[in-house]
């Protein structure tokens, strides 16, 4: 179907060298200027690092650009400060502050939008005195969620949300990306087809560091040749939700680097 | 009875310029992975620095400590931007420099004012000894106390209650995650070197209190039992280093004195090795 | 890291530049084999012409001092360990030694088996505690053993150590052709033999199987874990290999100085190890021993040739740093890490690399993520 505008976000020929390794050879990848694009692949096809990658968390080079600004060269805070939400794999909160104080580091705006982030996430508010380090595994992400709804941001950009939490939690945490896609644009990593299928119109699939497929989710989804291919699942099976984090199994091919 | 209190009283004395020493280690190592090898050398640039304002320049002794001190904390950011910013992405070239300033600094200082040590004039309030209990101390320890209570104090409530306080304790648990929310981290960095510059240099000046003496090794010499205090105290953590820095002084002190001199130098040296041992993450421990 | 990275990127480079130059080596060794011959005057560079004792005893801490840092750099640019107690293990061969000789009134050649003995031991037993833990934490180890070591040699337990002072070597028990002032030439040849030994064994074991591991684990300890390999056991050969070197340079230093002072124990001894590696560049064949001569060099000539005449006349703001050699060093260090990745020996192939570009550098990484974890 492709997206009837020009792409919010775009990313050309983007590839990271790390130690040596080469991780990313050649990422392209449109996101689309509203609602969830997916950004799928295997186990150690480069998703996270190609997330980490355009917020300038590990060195790259290639094309990157956010509503034609070129953000390649940008430190890490300049490109957050254009406009960019980030929630991380491990949710990234800060486990000895507490949630209050989580909150107030992502203030940005002059005016942060806790009305929304208490409207959203109610649960937030009678807990600000917690020490983020004791909550939950979804409580903790909804944190990670909320701190990008504090600013106005152009883009949110979410690495595998629902990894590692209970069904019932999934199903809360993708209520709230939905509604927070209803807001802003969503750059969505996930392992978890079925929220895929329900949320994401555009997807792009990489694999050994590059990219190999970009269109719309529901036709890559419906092949089911293609999808098992390019995913290594049936796209009629949900694959079986995610390990926990601990015990994550060793990635089958290339190398997937978490830093 | 007479002793335990002197040693009580020197060992904390020693403990509490631990403190001003490994604070700032603990805080720049939480947060920026970098060892600091210069630190001594700023201590020693604090020192001589209060030893020239009052012993040369004919400062009074409080205002000699605060220049000291306002010397030691520019050497410290100067050293950020010069020499540690520039190498943030090689984080070992970033300690071996600290190495080379470590060694050059002493060395200058030796060059300038010669390798013996200068005796450093003391206030004539605080050269005199007080009974505590029937004990003699002199005056010097308890100011050593008071400073290093102070500093630990304003760092509590700087970490605890303003924006770069958060800053560093949310960048000590994770500093990408941090410029991940679109903060200049490296703001942070020039601070905690200047927060660690300014408390060990005042380290240095009242060092020279409790020494009698300015000497260009002294820092460095403190710097190994620095470094004890912040793997016991857990790198990064500013109320750990209070309580390892009294436990290191006291054990120090007593050891020396009710064992074989040097034993408790070496006590405490070789439980440094074994912190490390058995518990690895005493060098990532978080802020507590 | 590009601390590793550049030096991957020039590795091949450099073996190009070194078969064009293989000449050069057993050229240079003839000349140092010949040196004590000469009378060639070298003015401002020794105190005397070139094969006067005060000379040779110069050169020949240089050449053991090129020793030791090779020996160093084994683990620091051959296994990228970042060891802060070397010192302790030279100490250790040059205290063993000494004691050996004085308490048991061993010969010398039994002495010196001894104390390389104890070096190696010991080697073994705190690379095998140290290396459970890595990164800046085994850094911190070493450094704590070796301050232990450096405090239990000053507080001289038992009277065996001689304190600060330290103890003079029997001269008794030492072979003839080794003691007095005319006998000086044939110390330089064992410094000489000493610095061969040392290029050899890590020439030797750099290009075994063992080397190519210890080159995985610098670049990427987790990429030999992945292969299946334990990096344990080959980071402790390193150590012990390092640390057996370290020893034979004891008693080579204890033949050359005389007797065994805490100076040699103490953490700046380490220290000097470090800055002599770095300047002539970590990782390469030559650079440690280009380091340590240099290193050597100018802690001992500087300070003479600062009480000399020219530069007495200097003013302060020049005599005073040309008067402390640490300063220099540390100065020159400083701006070695800063400027030079790779040190002296990488600054040929900088050069040429430069010549040849004509342009900026081959494209680098993009910009670096400030604040990324490690």
């Amino acid at each position: 179907m492709g997206a009837p505008h020009d792409p919010l976000l775009t990313v050309r020929g983007l590839r990271v060298v790390i130690d040596g390794l080469h991780i990313l050879h050649g990422v392209d990848l449109d996101v689309a200027p509203s609602g969830v694009t997916a950004l799928l692949g295997r186990n150690g096809a480069g998703k996270t690092t190609t997330v980490k990658a355009v917020l300038g968390l590990v060195p790259r080079t290639g094309g990157i650009r956010l509503a034609g600004e070129d953000l390649t060269r940008l430190p890490t805070h300049l490109v957050v400060r254009r406009g960019i939400g980030y929630v991380p794999e491990d949710r990234g909160v800060f486990g000895g502050l507490t949630v209050a104080e989580n909150l107030r580091l992502a203030e940005r705006d002059a005016e942060p939008a806790y009305p929304l982030v208490h409207e959203i996430f109610p649960e937030l508010k009678r807990r600000e005195r917690q020490v983020a380090g004791t909550l939950s595994g979804g409580q903790q992400q909804m944190v990670a969620i909320a701190r990008t709804l504090l600013n106005a941001n152009r883009l949110i950009i979410a690495d595998e949300p629902t990894k590692g939490l209970a069904p019932r939690i999934v199903t809360e945490v993708a209520d709230a990306l939905e509604r927070v896609a209803s807001r802003v644009p969503v750059l969505l990593v996930e392992q978890n087809l079925a929220l895929v299928r329900r949320t994401a119109a555009t997807c792009a699939v990489l694999a050994d560091g590059h990219t190999v497929h970009q269109g719309a989710t529901a036709e890559l989804l419906a092949d089911e040749e293609a999808a098992r291919r390019l995913l290594g699942v049936g796209s009629s099976r949900r694959p079986s939700p995610g390990p926990s984090p601990g015990a994550a199994p060793a990635p089958p091919t290339g190398t997937e680097v978490n830093r | 009875m007479d002793t335990v209190i002197l040693l009580l009283c020197t060992g904390l004395g020693l403990g509490a310029l631990y403190f001003l020493v490994a604070s700032g280690l603990s805080l720049i190592f939480g947060l920026m992975d970098v060892l600091n090898f210069a630190h001594g050398a700023l201590l020693s640039v604090g020192a001589y620095a209060a030893w020239w304002a009052t012993a040369q320049a004919g400062m009074d002794f409080y205002a000699a400590v605060a220049f000291g001190t306002a010397v030691g904390t520019l050497a410290a950011v100067l050293l950020e931007l010069a020499l540690i910013r520039p190498l943030y992405s090689r984080p070992r070239d970033q300690i071996l420099a600290t190495v080379g300033v470590g060694l050059a600094v002493p060395a200058l200082l030796m060059g300038v004012w010669g390798a013996d040590a200068r005796p450093f004039p003391q206030p004539s309030g605080l050269s005199g000894t007080v009974r505590v209990l029937g004990a003699v101390v002199p005056v010097n320890r308890f100011v050593l106390m008071a400073a290093a209570l102070l500093v630990l104090l304003a760092l509590r409530l700087f970490l605890a209650r303003t924006r770069y306080g958060l800053i560093v304790r949310a960048g000590v648990e994770d500093r990408a995650m941090v410029t991940a929310l679109g903060i200049d981290v490296r703001r942070a960095f020039t601070l905690v070197f200047a927060i660690g510059g300014a408390a060990a240099a005042l380290g240095g000046a009242l060092a020279g209190l409790y020494f009698g003496s300015v000497a260009p090794g002294q820092g460095t010499g403190l710097l190994i039992f620095a470094f004890v205090v912040v793997v016991m105290g857990g790198m990064g953590s500013v109320t750990g280093a209070a309580v390892a820095s009294a436990g290191v002084g006291l054990v120090q002190q007593f050891a020396n004195y009710y064992t074989a001199a040097g034993l408790g130098d070496l006590s405490v040296v070789v439980l440094l090795a074994v912190l490390l041992l058995v518990r690895p993450g005493g060098l990532t421990g978080r802020l507590a | 890291m590009t601390f590793l990275g550049h030096r991957a990127t020039t590795a091949r480079e450099r073996r190009g530049w070194r078969d064009r130059r293989r000449w050069w080596p057993p050229a240079l060794l003839a000349v140092l084999l010949l040196a004590p011959f000469s009378a060639l005057p070298v003015p401002g560079l020794l105190s005397g012409p070139l094969g006067s004792p005060g000379s040779l005893q110069l050169l020949a801490l240089c050449l053991l001092y090129g020793g030791l840092a090779t020996g160093y750099d084994l683990l620091l640019g051959r296994t990228g360990l970042l060891s802060f107690g070397h010192a302790l293990y030279f100490a250790t061969g040059l205290y063993v030694t000494d004691l050996a000789m004085l308490e048991w009134r061993l010969p010398f050649a039994a002495a010196a088996a001894v104390g390389v003995g104890c070096a190696l031991l010991l080697a073994v037993v705190l690379g095998a505690v140290g290396l459970r833990v890595s990164g800046i934490g085994f850094s911190m180890v070493t450094l704590a053993f070796a301050q232990a070591g450096s405090i239990l040699v000053t507080r001289d337990p038992g009277g065996l150590t001689g304190g600060e002072e330290g103890r003079a070597v029997p001269a008794d028990l030492l072979p003839d052709g080794v003691v007095g002032i005319q006998n000086t030439a044939t110390l330089y040849w064992i410094a000489l033999a000493y610095l061969v030994l040392t290029l050899a064994v890590v020439h030797w074991t750099v290009s075994s199987p063992i080397g190519r591991v210890w080159a995985g684990i610098r670049e990427n300890e987790r990429r030999v874990e992945v292969l299946g390999l334990r990096p344990y056991g080959f980071k402790l050969v390193a150590f012990v290999v390092a640390g057996g070197l370290a020893g034979a340079g004891g008693v080579v230093y204890l033949l050359l100085t005389g007797g065994a002072t805490p100076q040699a124990a103490s953490s700046d001894a380490t220290l000097a190890l470090l800055v002599m590696v770095i300047l002539g560049g970590s990782g390469s064949r030559w650079g440690p021993l280009l380091g340590g001569v240099l290193y050597t060099w100018a802690d001992h000539r500087l300070g003479d040739l600062a009480n000399s005449g020219t530069v007495a006349g200097l003013p302060a703001v020049l005599r005073v740093p040309l008067s402390q050699p640490l300063f220099l060093l540390g100065t020159l260090f400083v701006a070695v890490v800063l400027l030079l990745p790779g040190g002296l020996a990488a600054l040929p192939a900088r050069v040429r690399a430069r010549r040849s570009a004509r342009g900026p550098r081959p494209a680098g990484l993009g910009t670096a993520p400030e604040g990324s974890a490690v």
